[in-house]
C-alpha cells in the first residue's frame, strides 16, 4: 500500500503549444494510503489518462509521480506493484477460473500454497468459489469482469487498485451488487482503490473523496456532501445533481444584488464583489415562497414533470430557464401560473469567473 | 408467360435459376464429365467400353501412386511445420504501427504477386550451380549442390520454395489476427506482471486461433495441390522425388492418355482433399468449442 503524490502535466503531443495540447493540465494531487477515491467527469476529461500514469502504463510529459515519497515516474507497472482493472473485461481465455486469478502471483513466483490459499479468499469474496474450476473463457461479462476484479485483489502487498469505468459492460442490477461488493472489498482489505467513472451516482456511492474533472483539469476534491452543497465550480455544480445547479446571471452594482433582471435583498449578510456574477442554487433548494419575499424570484411554469419520486417543476424567470424540484405531498402549480421560487437562501452559492466565491 | 400465372411464392425459384446454372457448368458437369471417364475404356472416339470400378482398383493398386501420395503428405505436413511457426514468428516481429508497418507489410506481401510459374522459374535459375546466386553460393561453401542430381536436394529446395513463396501468408494473417487483440490485454498483462512468454501462450496464441485455423486449412489444401512450381523447377524429378500427386496426374492423363485411370484417380484425389479437410476443419473446431464451452463440461 502507498500514499500516492502526483505533480505532474501531460500531453499527447510532443510540443504542446496551448492548454488544449495537454490530456491533463499541471496539477498537484495527493491519494492517502488506504482511501477510496473516484475520478469523475465526462469523456476525454483526462480521468484515464491521470489512471495511466498513476499504474505506470504511461509516463507523464512533464512532472513526476512519488509512491509514499520515492519516485516512480518512469517504474514499470510491475515495480509499482500497482493493479488495474479495465473497462472491457480480461481475461486469459485458455485458464481456467482459478489459474486466472493465481496469474498475477504465478508471474510473482509466489508459493503455490500461498498462492491457493490467498485464490480461495479472493474466490469467496466474489461468490465464485463454485466456479473455480470452469473455464473462464465460457462465463458472462459480469462473470468475467468479477474474475478481472479478483486479479486485482489477489496480491496482498498491492499498492493500490485502480478501477477504469469497470462497470460499463455490467447490467444494471449486477452493478449495485458489485459496487458494493466493491465497497465491501474496501472495508475487509483497507486497499487503496481509484475508480475512474463518468457516472457520478457511481462515483459518490463507492469514493469517499472524489475528484471532478474537466478538460484535463481537477476542478474539485470532496466528498459527496461538499460536491453537493458547495460546488467549486460552476461544472461541478452543473455535473453533480440530477438535475445539476441552476445558475443565474446576476450583477452586483453598488451594493445591490440584480439577478435576471430583478433587484434582490440578501437575506443573509454577504459581502459579493461588484460585477457580473452567477447565482447558483440546486433545485432541491429551489422553495415556492411567498409573493415579494425577500430572495424570491416571480417565474413562469412552463412544465410539471411526474418523476416518480418527485416533481420536476420547469420555469422561467426573464430569458433564464430555472428547475426545481417538489416533493409529491405539495400543491403543484399548473403551466402558465406565476410563482416566487426562493433563490437566495442559506443554500445559495454565488459565482465570479466560473470559481466560487468564498 | 407462366411465371406470371404461377402462385407468388413459387417465383422464388426463378431467383435461385442464375445460381443452379452456375454451379451446374462450374463444377457439376465438369465433374460428371470425369466420372463418365473413369467408368468407362474409350477406345476409339467411336468406340467405348463400360468398365465400372476397373479402373478405380487399378489405380488403387498402382505403386507409383502410393509413393506419391506418401511424397506428397511428408511434403504438405513439412510445409505446416514450417510455414505455420515461421509465419507467426514473422507477424509477431513485425512494426505494429506507422509507416514501417505498411512498409513491411509491402515488403513482406510481395512473393504473393508472384505468378507461381515465375517463382518456379526464378528458384530454377536461383538454385543453379553454374550461375545460380544460391547454387553456386552453396557450392562455393563445398556442399555438393544439385537439385536436378540429388533427390533430397530436389524435395528440400521445392520445400524452401514453397516456404518461401507461402509463409508471408500465414505472416498476413497471424498479424491481422494480433492487431484485433485490444490493447486492455496487453496492458492487463503488464500490470499481471506476464512475460513475453506468457503473453504470446495466454493472449496472442489463443486470440490468432481462428486466423491459424484459416492459414492451416489454405496451407494444407494449397500444398496438398501443388503442381506449377515443381513442375517448373524439377519436373518432378530426378526419378520421382519430386512428382507429387497433380503431377502424377497430369502424366497420366496428359502424358501417357490413360484418360480413364487419370479420370479415377482425379475423383480420388478429390475425395481425398474433401475428406481431409472435413476432419482438419472439425478437428479444429472441436478445439475451438471445447476452449470456450468445455466450461460445461468440467
Amino acid at each position: 500500500m502507498a500514499h500516492i503524490t502526483l505533480d505532474l502535466a501531460h500531453s499527447y503531443k510532443l510540443h504542446p503549444q496551448q492548454d488544449s495540447d495537454y490530456a491533463l493540465l499541471p496539477l498537484k494531487m495527493e491519494f492517502e494510503d488506504g482511501g477510496a477515491y473516484a475520478l469523475l467527469g465526462p469523456s476525454g476529461c483526462g480521468k484515464t489518462t491521470m489512471l495511466n500514469i498513476m499504474s505506470g502504463l504511461l509516463v507523464p510529459s512533464h512532472g513526476q509521480v512519488l509512491f509514499d515519497g520515492r519516485d516512480v515516474t518512469r517504474a514499470t507497472p510491475q515495480d509499482r506493484n500497482i493493479a488495474q482493472v479495465f473497462q472491457f473485461p480480461v481475461i486469459y481465455d485458455t485458464m481456467t477460473v482459478a489459474e486466472n486469478l493465481a496469474f498475477p502471483l504465478r508471474n510473482r513466483k509466489v508459493p503455490e500454497e500461498q498462492i491457493r490459499q490467498r485464490v480461495g479468499v479472493i474466490a469467496e469474496m466474489l461468490e465464485m468459489s463454485g466456479q473455480l474450476n470452469q473455464r473462464a473463457a465460457g462465463l458472462s461479462a459480469d462473470a468475467k469482469q468479477k474474475i478481472s476484479l479478483g486479479r486485482g485483489l489477489v496480491r496482498s502487498d498491492v499498492a493500490a487498485v485502480l478501477f477504469d469505468e469497470p462497470l460499463t459492460v455490467i447490467d444494471p442490477h449486477l452493478k449495485w451488487q458489485l459496487r458494493r461488493k466493491l465497497k465491501q472489498i474496501h472495508h475487509e482489505l483497507k486497499l487503496t482503490l481509484i475508480y475512474v467513472t463518468h457516472d457520478q451516482v457511481e462515483a459518490l456511492t463507492f469514493a469517499d473523496q472524489v475528484v471532478v474533472m474537466t478538460r484535463g483539469r481537477a476542478v474539485q476534491v470532496g466528498s459527496a456532501d461538499a460536491l453537493f452543497e458547495r460546488p467549486q465550480h460552476v461544472f461541478v455544480g452543473h455535473f453533480i445533481g440530477s438535475p445539476g445547479m441552476n445558475f443565474l446571471p446576476a450583477q452586483m452594482d453598488a451594493g445591490c444584488l440584480r439577478v435576471a433582471g430583478h433587484a434582490l435583498d440578501l437575506p443573509v449578510p454577504r459581502r459579493l464583489p461588484e460585477g457580473a456574477l452567477q447565482v447558483g442554487v440546486r433545485p432541491e433548494y429551489l422553495a415556492l415562497a411567498q409573493p415579494g419575499q425577500a430572495g424570491a424570484l416571480p417565474c413562469t411554469v412552463q412544465r410539471v414533470q411526474d418523476i416518480g419520486t418527485y416533481f420536476m417543476l420547469t420555469a422561467q424567470v426573464g430569458e433564464q430557464p430555472i428547475r426545481a424540484r417538489f416533493s409529491t405531498e405539495q400543491r403543484l402549480p399548473s403551466p402558465g401560473d406565476t410563482v416566487w421560487l426562493q433563490a437566495l437562501g442559506e443554500h445559495t452559492c454565488f459565482y465570479q469567473n466560473e470559481e466560487l466565491l468564498p | 408467360m407462366s411465371a406470371t400465372t404461377k402462385p407468388v411464392n413459387q417465383k422464388a425459384w426463378f431467383l435461385i435459376l442464375p445460381v443452379l446454372l452456375c454451379v451446374a457448368f462450374s463444377a457439376i458437369v465438369p465433374l460428371m464429365t470425369v466420372v463418365n471417364y473413369s467408368v468407362q475404356d474409350i477406345i476409339s472416339p467411336e468406340r467405348r467400353v463400360f468398365v465400372g470400378t476397373e479402373w478405380f482398383a487399378a489405380v488403387m493398386r498402382d505403386e507409383d501412386l502410393h509413393a506419391a501420395l506418401w511424397r506428397q503428405l511428408t511434403f504438405s505436413l513439412a510445409v505446416l511445420l514450417v510455414e505455420i511457426p515461421l509465419g507467426i514468428l514473422l507477424a509477431l516481429s513485425m512494426p505494429a504501427q506507422g509507416w514501417k508497418s505498411s512498409a513491411v507489410l509491402v515488403v513482406v506481401a510481395l512473393s504473393l504477386l508472384i505468378p507461381w510459374n515465375v517463382v518456379g522459374t526464378i528458384w530454377q535459375i536461383y538454385g543453379r550451380s553454374d550461375i545460380g546466386l544460391l547454387g553456386a553460393a552453396l557450392n562455393a561453401a563445398g556442399i555438393d549442390y544439385s537439385y536436378t542430381g540429388n533427390a533430397t536436394h530436389a524435395w528440400i529446395t521445392v520445400l524452401v520454395m514453397d516456404v518461401w513463396h507461402w509463409t508471408p501468408l500465414v505472416a498476413l494473417l497471424c498479424f491481422a489476427g494480433l492487431r484485433s487483440i485490444p490493447d486492455a490485454y496487453y496492458q492487463a498483462a503488464r500490470i499481471d506482471g506476464a512475460s513475453k512468454l506468457a503473453v504470446f501462450r495466454y493472449i496472442q496464441l489463443p486470440k490468432m486461433r481462428g486466423v491459424l485455423m484459416i492459414a492451416v486449412l489454405l496451407r494444407f489444401m494449397d500444398s496438398f495441390m501443388i503442381y506449377t512450381e515443381p513442375f517448373v523447377l524439377t519436373g518432378g524429378g530426378p526419378g520421382n522425388a519430386t512428382t507429387f500427386l497433380s503431377q502424377y496426374l497430369t502424366q497420366k492423363a496428359v502424358g501417357q492418355f490413360d484418360l480413364g485411370p487419370a479420370a479415377a484417380f482425379s475423383l480420388i484425389y478429390f475425395l481425398i482433399i474433401l475428406l481431409l479437410c472435413f476432419i482438419l476443419y472439425n478437428w479444429m473446431q472441436r478445439m475451438g468449442t471445447a476452449d470456450t464451452q468445455g466450461a460445461g463440461h468440467d
